[in-house]
Order: structure tokens, then sequence, then C-alpha cells
């Protein structure tokens, strides 16, 4: 179920801890799992279970209590939008409203071309740069209804 | 597509931020040269003994940066460094307290200043091993960090027999998920091992019990950065006078403060302890828009809520905050004018922490959800008269009554905000007879009359 790629990527992650203390790189494989199929389904959780090997279930208690573990289908490009209390203060209401009506959706949801999932998620310390969202892994700050358009028009 | 540059970083004092003029800081080359790794070569070296380091950072007065305060010399003073087996030292750059954006300015900018902190603290305290438990989200630190460490291994300053001292150091990072909990030093080591961030009972504390049942000691990524500073003392090496005297009392040097919300020139001040607070107001250009201050939260959302006369009068330092009725925190300044609407600002922070409850402890995980749920209605204008009683009633209940601070953290800021705000809170409920609150009260008053 995963690439030659991400499984170099987990024994690489393995390396870094005790030989008999393998569950420490449970968050890194489904991590990388994750990055390969865009979310980790019930099947692929028990794969990297097994690759990792722990029980099933220490994995899924894993994927189900981390926020940026998706047990759902998610759009191809994922953004998270900050409305803790520095980017509330700043605008973080309008960011979210340009974006629900840029995007047609609202928070939770995916556009129906399976572009763009759009999450509201908690503080990411970047505090002094708010209103703040996060595109996949980059941080775009200090954002205006003009840097979220060119933002959405540079989606893939 | 990330934004690279200093514009959150003010008026520095660099020991932790590194001079905005100095270009591309985080590279091994520009930290050398502007004074790092002298610290841990000559440690190393001269075979420094542990506890002169330890005392070192004892006289600096270096309180902990996390939130707590609590002085890392004192804390690297409980490893049982004599104890046979494997010993860690962890960092927690698990930064997500609301209002707080330091450590990822410290990762992105001076990563080796981390990188040589954790190294003389594996030195000290006997671990040959330490790992960076970095948040999930932060992607560009995370390879930050692994760029630093790769730079630092070619060049012998991590890995096997550092300077001939027969020292071992290898320092590994560990990206978490999204899970602000994991924050808390315990339900960090439970992440390292590949479980739920769920916190532990304390005692055992980590020193005695940590990663892996292994003594181990965890600091912020602040207090770690600021080590090899203290030790190079500004050229008068482990004089831990230095430091202290940069700051107060019972704060010694300078600390990052990430001031945010309605100011007009939001960042990173690393500033001298004790340094007044208007002045801090000042360096961040004030209040926005010509506005009015109406309240400061200083220290991070678990810090009590202050009202702008108080704020006005105290200093950034912790006795002087405490004297004022709140705290430094991780020193999250979080400022707020005069338009702010304190209900708003109080639904936000409860929600915050219901998202957050690991769902451990029967009075946060219930407790919390009860405390959104109050005051969504009540800011959504369906909140009744005995509202703000229950709300003080559940806040109360969580306090002191969970295994780690989650809990009282979600119960301070309902208190503080009460306490100094309860007008607004009371103009927004309308009960069953269609007045507000006050409107009742004035009536009963007319009626008692």
């Amino acid at each position: 179920m995963l690439s030659d790629t991400s499984l170099r990527e987990i024994q690489h992650e393995l390396s870094k801890y005790p030989a008999d203390r393998r569950q420490s790189a449970l968050m890194a494989a489904l991590r990388i799992a994750q990055d390969e199929h865009g979310w980790l389904s019930e099947p692929l959780i028990e794969y990297v279970a097994g690759v990792i090997r722990v029980p099933p279930v220490r994995a899924y208690e894993v994927a189900s209590f981390y926020s940026m573990y998706e047990l759902k289908p998610v759009g191809r490009n994922k953004i998270c939008v900050c409305t803790n209390i520095s980017c509330m203060l700043r605008g973080s209401d309008e960011v979210v409203e340009h974006l629900n009506k840029r995007l047609g959706i609202g928070l939770g949801e995916t556009t129906a071309d399976g572009k763009v999932t759009l999450k509201e998620v908690e503080c990411l310390a970047a505090c002094a740069g708010a209103p703040m969202m996060q595109v996949n892994r980059d941080y775009f700050e200090n954002l205006t209804p003009q840097s979220i358009d060119e933002i959405l028009d540079s989606l893939s | 597509m990330t934004d690279n540059t200093f514009n959150t970083v003010r008026k520095t004092f660099n020991v932790c931020l590194p001079d905005p003029s100095i270009e591309q800081s985080w590279t091994l080359k520009a930290y050398q040269e502007n004074g790092g790794y002298q610290a841990l070569e000559r440690v190393l070296r001269e075979q420094t003994p542990h506890t002169d380091i330890i005392n070192t950072l004892k006289t600096s007065n270096l309180r902990g940066r996390g939130g707590a305060g609590f002085p890392p010399g004192i804390k690297w003073s409980f490893m049982p460094r004599a104890a046979e087996g494997q010993k860690y030292v962890v960092c927690n750059s698990d930064e997500g307290e609301p209002g707080t954006c330091k450590d990822r300015d410290i990762l992105r900018l001076n990563p080796h200043a981390l990188i040589e902190g954790m190294a003389i603290g594996g030195y000290v305290m006997g671990a040959s091993k330490g790992y960076n438990y970095i948040r999930g989200e932060f992607w560009e630190p995370y390879e930050r960090m692994e760029a630093a460490m790769k730079e630092a291994y070619e060049a012998g300053l991590l890995g096997e027999n550092l300077f001939d001292s027969g020292f071992d150091f290898d320092l590994y990072t560990h990206l978490g998920a999204g899970a602000y909990i994991c924050g808390e030093e315990t339900a960090l080591l439970e992440s390292l091992e590949g479980k739920k961030g769920q916190p532990r009972f304390k005692p055992p504390f980590p020193a005695a019990f940590g990663l892996y049942g292994k003594p181990t000691t965890i600091n912020n990524t602040e207090s770690f950065a600021s080590v090899p500073a203290i030790l190079r003392a500004d050229g008068n090496w482990m004089d831990g006078e230095w430091f202290k005297a940069l700051g107060v009392e019972n704060a010694g040097g300078v600390k990052v403060f990430s001031v945010s919300g309605h100011v007009e020139r939001p960042g990173n001040y690393e500033i001298k302890m004790g340094t007044p607070f208007s002045e801090l107001l000042e360096m961040a250009g004030g209040v926005w828009k010509g506005r009015k201050l109406k309240a400061v939260i200083p220290g991070g959302s678990s810090v009590p809520v202050m009202p702008a006369d108080a704020v006005m009068q105290a200093n950034m330092d912790y006795d002087s905050l405490r004297d004022h009725g709140s705290a430094v925190g991780a020193g999250s300044v979080i400022i707020m004018d005069e338009t702010t609407d304190m209900v708003k600002v109080l639904e936000r922070l409860s929600y915050f922490y219901h998202e957050e409850s690991c769902g451990q402890c029967t009075p946060c995980r219930e407790g919390t959800g009860w405390l959104y749920r109050i005051l969504h209605r009540i800011n959504t204008g369906k909140g009744v008269s005995k509202d703000l009683d229950t709300l003080l009633d559940v806040a109360n209940r969580i306090e002191g009554r969970t295994i780690c601070a989650l809990g009282d953290a979600a119960a301070w800021p309902v208190q503080s905000f009460l306490k100094h705000y309860r007008h607004e809170f009371e103009a927004k409920i309308v009960d069953a007879s269609g007045n507000t609150s006050d409107q009742s009260k004035n009536k009963m008053t007319a009626d008692a009359a």
C-alpha cells in the first residue's frame, strides 16, 4: 500500500529511536502514509500498524487523537485558517468569509471538484503575522482579500 | 512561497533571536561568525565541571521560557547524572499557546543556538541523546532545524566524541501531528513514544521517569537557545552575573515577548526582563488606528486578562505581572483595543480549551464543553441570568482537579474576564422576560425601593 520511497522514509524515522521502541515512529509513519494517499483509510492505518509492528488499535488511537490526520478523504489542497484570538482580533472572520465566498464552501467542507478542503484550526503560532492560514505545508501571514485571491489562484 | 523575512523580529537583544542585519542567520557560518559553538567547544575541551555550568545558570536567574518559569539551572540539577543507562534531553518546540510565536522564529532564524544549548545540556546531564519535539504544522521550522543539524553533524558539532572529549551527542527531531496538549511535558513524552498525548501523573517527574522510563529533562526552545549566550557572557566566560544584570531581581536576562493583536507593529521583541509594559507597547507602535487600550493578556491565553490601567502600571517580569494580577506565561502579549468584544474573546478561548482537552480527566473534558456552550449562548443572545454564576461554578470545579494544567488554563480566563468585564456579559444576557440582566437588576432595585 506504500511506495518504496515512503517505506524508506519510515525506515529513516525508525532509525531515530531505540530498536525496541518502534512505536515512536508511528506518528511519522502515519504522516508519510497520509502524504502519499491524501488521507488515512482504515486499511491504510492497519497497514502502517503492520509496518511499525504495533497492534492496529494503537495506530487508530493515534490517528484519531491528532488533528492533522485525515480520517476521511480531503481535497488536493488543504487550507487551514486560524481563528484563534490573535487572528480573530485582526480579522480572521473576514478571512473565513472571503474564503467561503471564493470557494463556495463552508469550514470543514471540500469543493465539488476536489481541489480544496477548508478547515478551521487552532493557533498555529504565527500570531505576529495575523491573520494567517496554512496552505498545505506553507504559512501565509498578514492576509488581505487580495493576497488570499492570489494564493487561491496559484493552487493546482 | 513562505515568508522568510525578518518581518516579525523587532528590536532584539540578540540572545535567542539573531540581529536582523545578519544574512541567513540560520546557517552554521553565520552562527559561528557571531560566537556560535564557542561555548560548546570550550566546555568540552576544558571538561568544565557540570556543577559549574549549573551554578552559572542558577546565578543567571534564567527562568524557564515555556510558561511555568521554572529555572533550568535547578531543573538540570535534578537529573541523576551518574545513574546507569540512557538519559535524554528533550526540547519542547510544540509551540501552540494562543498568542505565542517566538519558538517558531528561534527555529527558523537561530536553530544552531538551540542545537548548541541542547548539546551543552546533554553534556551537563550525562545524556547522549536528545529529541526536539516540533509541532506538526511547523514544516518550514522543521526543515530549518534538520538542515542545521546536518551542518552540525558534518562539522563535528553533533555525533561521536565531540572535540575529542569522549562525549557523544545525537540529536533527532520528532514532528507532532496537531495537539496543543503535547506542549505539556509528560504528554509530549507520551507523544514521543508514539501514543496519544495524554499527560502522566506527577510524580514521578521526568528526571526520574521520563522518555521510555529513563531520566529525562525537558526544556522549552527559548530556554535551551539562551544557554550558549549565558555561558559566553559577552566575553566574561561563565559569569552568570552578566545575564542576571540584564534583568531584574527575580528574573534574569532578556526574553522574547510575542506582541500580537491590536498594535501597529506586531512582532517578537527580545527585551530586558522588567521592561515596563508601556515601553513594550511603544516599541510595537502603540495601539493601532490611534485607538485606546482596553485590555491585555500578557502571557498567552492561559493567564488572566488585565485591564488597561493595571497593565500600564506593570513591568514585564514575573513579580510585577503577578502583583498586578496576571503572569508572564510564555511572554505572549495579546493587545485588545477599545472596540474589543470581551464576550466574543472569551467564547473563542473557551472553544479552544474545549477543542484541545485531551479527554482524560472528567472535570476538564466535560467542564470545558460546558464553559464553551454557555459562553456561546450568551454571545448569541440566548443567555439567561444565572449563566454567569454557572460559568464561575464550572470554572471553579475544573480548577485544581485535573492531572495537568490545561484544566486550570481553561478556568483562569473565565474567572478573570468575569472579574473585570462582568458588565459586558450581563449586557448580552436577555432573560425570559426580554430584559437584560442589567435591566432586571435595576428593576429589582426599583421594586425593593
